[in-house]
């Protein structure tokens, strides 16, 4: 489950969370396009060693280790929807691994395309908490094991996309009105024009996937890993602007139609005995537009957050302990939903 | 739907086979379809072809095509045209030994070929001297241009100097 935040986190209306990963190669390995097995494992030793034999015991004993191929595919499945690993990574290649800090915001994946990703996600709008983080970690771990580095390309990938300071740095965007009203796509068309990509966040269907969208910068080269920082904060915050002033004028033009869309999808969620997957984000959308703008008084938004990552596939297995077909998830996922949002908690 | 094959996961590569003239249609999961060796995933257009397209990587200058020499990376053994096909890069020492096709593909990837970003605790002073050096050298180049010869002498003393001063390690 999430950290409970003592302190409010910035623009948690549209930002859901804040990502920034670092692609990172050990000097003296080939890249993953040429590298054999016995090189994997090795690797593999020596970043163990780097964080679990470091003399501060305070940050060894935060990780984990996970095996990818000690897994069981639910599992992996588990981390993919908590954003710690990617789906690629999960297909479960031997001599992979995920080493992930206890408060599960910071993953190091180990053997992906690049020898290494250290990620960082924190909820809300934080960029440049992640990246203080994720630069923090990478100092460390360099003194250690060498990364590839040359003046003139930056740090060395195996893909020359994410040459130079390897970053991606993401927010994830809540943006139904954005979305309703069809303006995204202005937005996606000016966003590409200057190098950042906005995608929905699970597939092409933005709507049915909850109106969720990832604000990503393309470019890792060229530019200090601050500027590319400030730059997708700033973006990020001007569509969320637009989106908040949208919300506002929709409800003003016509404040019946707002409320009962929000309200018939409360409706349904509290009331519906089989839920899929696609419809409960798509539903959990209205209901989290109509908790932000003081609609539904009953649930608050990290109510809200939580349930968007319950309701998932793995996590939903997780949670009954024990494997579903779809269909008995449909209708676990229904039971979890109206527990949870049903006043009282009753059924 | 489900694959036919492992009856597990969702169905979504069709696959069709033809065996001595008859068709055999299935609908398998990208997993079943890749471990039946059947068909292979890499993506028809790789991102070095794509580039190729724009004339860029070498272009014709390129030592592959028409000439006997293949430029290839002495470490991993990769060659420009493995690169160029699979998009991907072989090692570290690739960006060293292919600098001059790859710039023109960073270029258009980035809008920059230079990397100004973090740079790793131990190698940031060399950097700072060495890029220092650089600009110095340039602006020697100038003076000796414009006749400035007095600022030229001054510029080459503090050029010998910082290059020393690598050398013995910083200590004087």
């Amino acid at each position: 489950m999430m950290q409970d935040n003592v302190q409010p986190i910035q623009d948690m209306d549209i930002a859901i969370s804040s990502r920034v990963r670092l692609a990172r190669n050990l000097e003296a390995y080939p890249f993953s396009t040429r590298i054999t097995r016995a090189q994997r494992a090795e690797i593999l030793e020596k970043v163990k060693k780097a964080i679990f034999s470091d003399r501060d015991p305070d940050f060894s004993s935060g990780f984990t280790y996970y095996d990818m191929n000690a897994m069981k595919p639910l599992d992996r499945q588990l981390l993919v929807e908590k954003h710690l690993i990617s789906p690629e990574f999960a297909e479960g290649q031997n001599e992979r691994a995920a080493i992930i800090s206890r408060d599960e915001r910071v993953s190091i994946l180990v053997n992906e395309e690049d020898h290494l990703r250290l990620q960082c996600i924190y909820p809300g709008m934080q960029l440049t908490e992640a990246w203080k983080r994720c630069d923090e970690l990478d100092t460390r771990l360099d003194a250690k094991l060498g990364f590839a580095f040359d003046n003139v390309s930056g740090y060395l990938t195996c893909c020359p996309t994410n040459a130079g300071t390897g970053i991606r740095a993401s927010v994830m965007l809540h943006l139904p009105a954005l979305s309703m009203t069809g303006y995204i796509k202005n937005i996606l068309e000016t966003c590409s024009k200057i190098g950042v990509v906005v995608r929905g966040a699970y597939g092409e269907n933005s709507e049915a996937s909850g109106n969720m969208f990832q604000v990503s910068n393309q470019v890792t080269l060229g530019q200090t890993e601050e500027e590319i920082i400030a730059g997708i904060s700033n973006i990020t915050s001007q569509i969320s602007n637009q989106e908040r002033m949208l919300r506002k004028e929709l409800y003003k033009q016509n404040p019946q139609r707002f409320e009962d869309r929000v309200f018939r999808s409360l409706g349904l969620l509290q009331n519906a005995r089989i839920m899929s997957s696609e419809e409960s984000q798509k539903l959990l959308s209205d209901v989290r537009l109509g908790v932000i703008m003081g609609l539904i008084r009953h649930v608050d938004l990290k109510k809200i957050n939580d349930l968007m990552l319950m309701i998932q596939p793995a996590y939903l297995q997780k949670l009954a302990g024990a494997e579903l077909r779809p269909d008995e998830r449909d209708v676990r996922r229904a039971e979890l939903l109206r527990k949870n949002l049903v006043p009282g908690g009753s059924l | 739907m489900l694959c036919q094959q492992c009856h597990m996961r969702e169905a979504n590569v069709h696959y069709t086979q033809i065996i001595n003239g008859n068709k055999v249609e299935m609908y398998l999961c990208s997993q079943c379809a890749e471990e039946k060796g059947k068909l292979t995933f890499s993506p028809q257009l790789s991102l070095g072809s794509l580039l190729w397209g724009f004339g860029l990587g070498g272009g014709a200058d390129y030592p592959g095509i028409g000439q006997q020499t293949v430029l290839r990376c002495s470490v991993c053994g990769m060659s420009f045209d493995d690169f160029r096909r699979m998009g991907k890069l072989g090692c570290p020492n690739c960006y060293r030994v292919f600098r001059e096709n790859l710039e023109p593909i960073l270029r258009r990837l980035h809008g920059s070929a230079e990397h100004t970003g973090k740079v790793p605790a131990g190698l940031a002073d060399e950097i700072k001297t060495s890029n220092e050096i650089e600009r110095l050298k340039a602006e020697l180049a100038a003076a000796v241009e414009s006749e400035q010869y007095e600022k030229a002498a001054e510029l080459r003393d503090r050029i010998r100097e910082l290059e020393n001063s690598g050398k013995n390690g910083g200590a004087e």
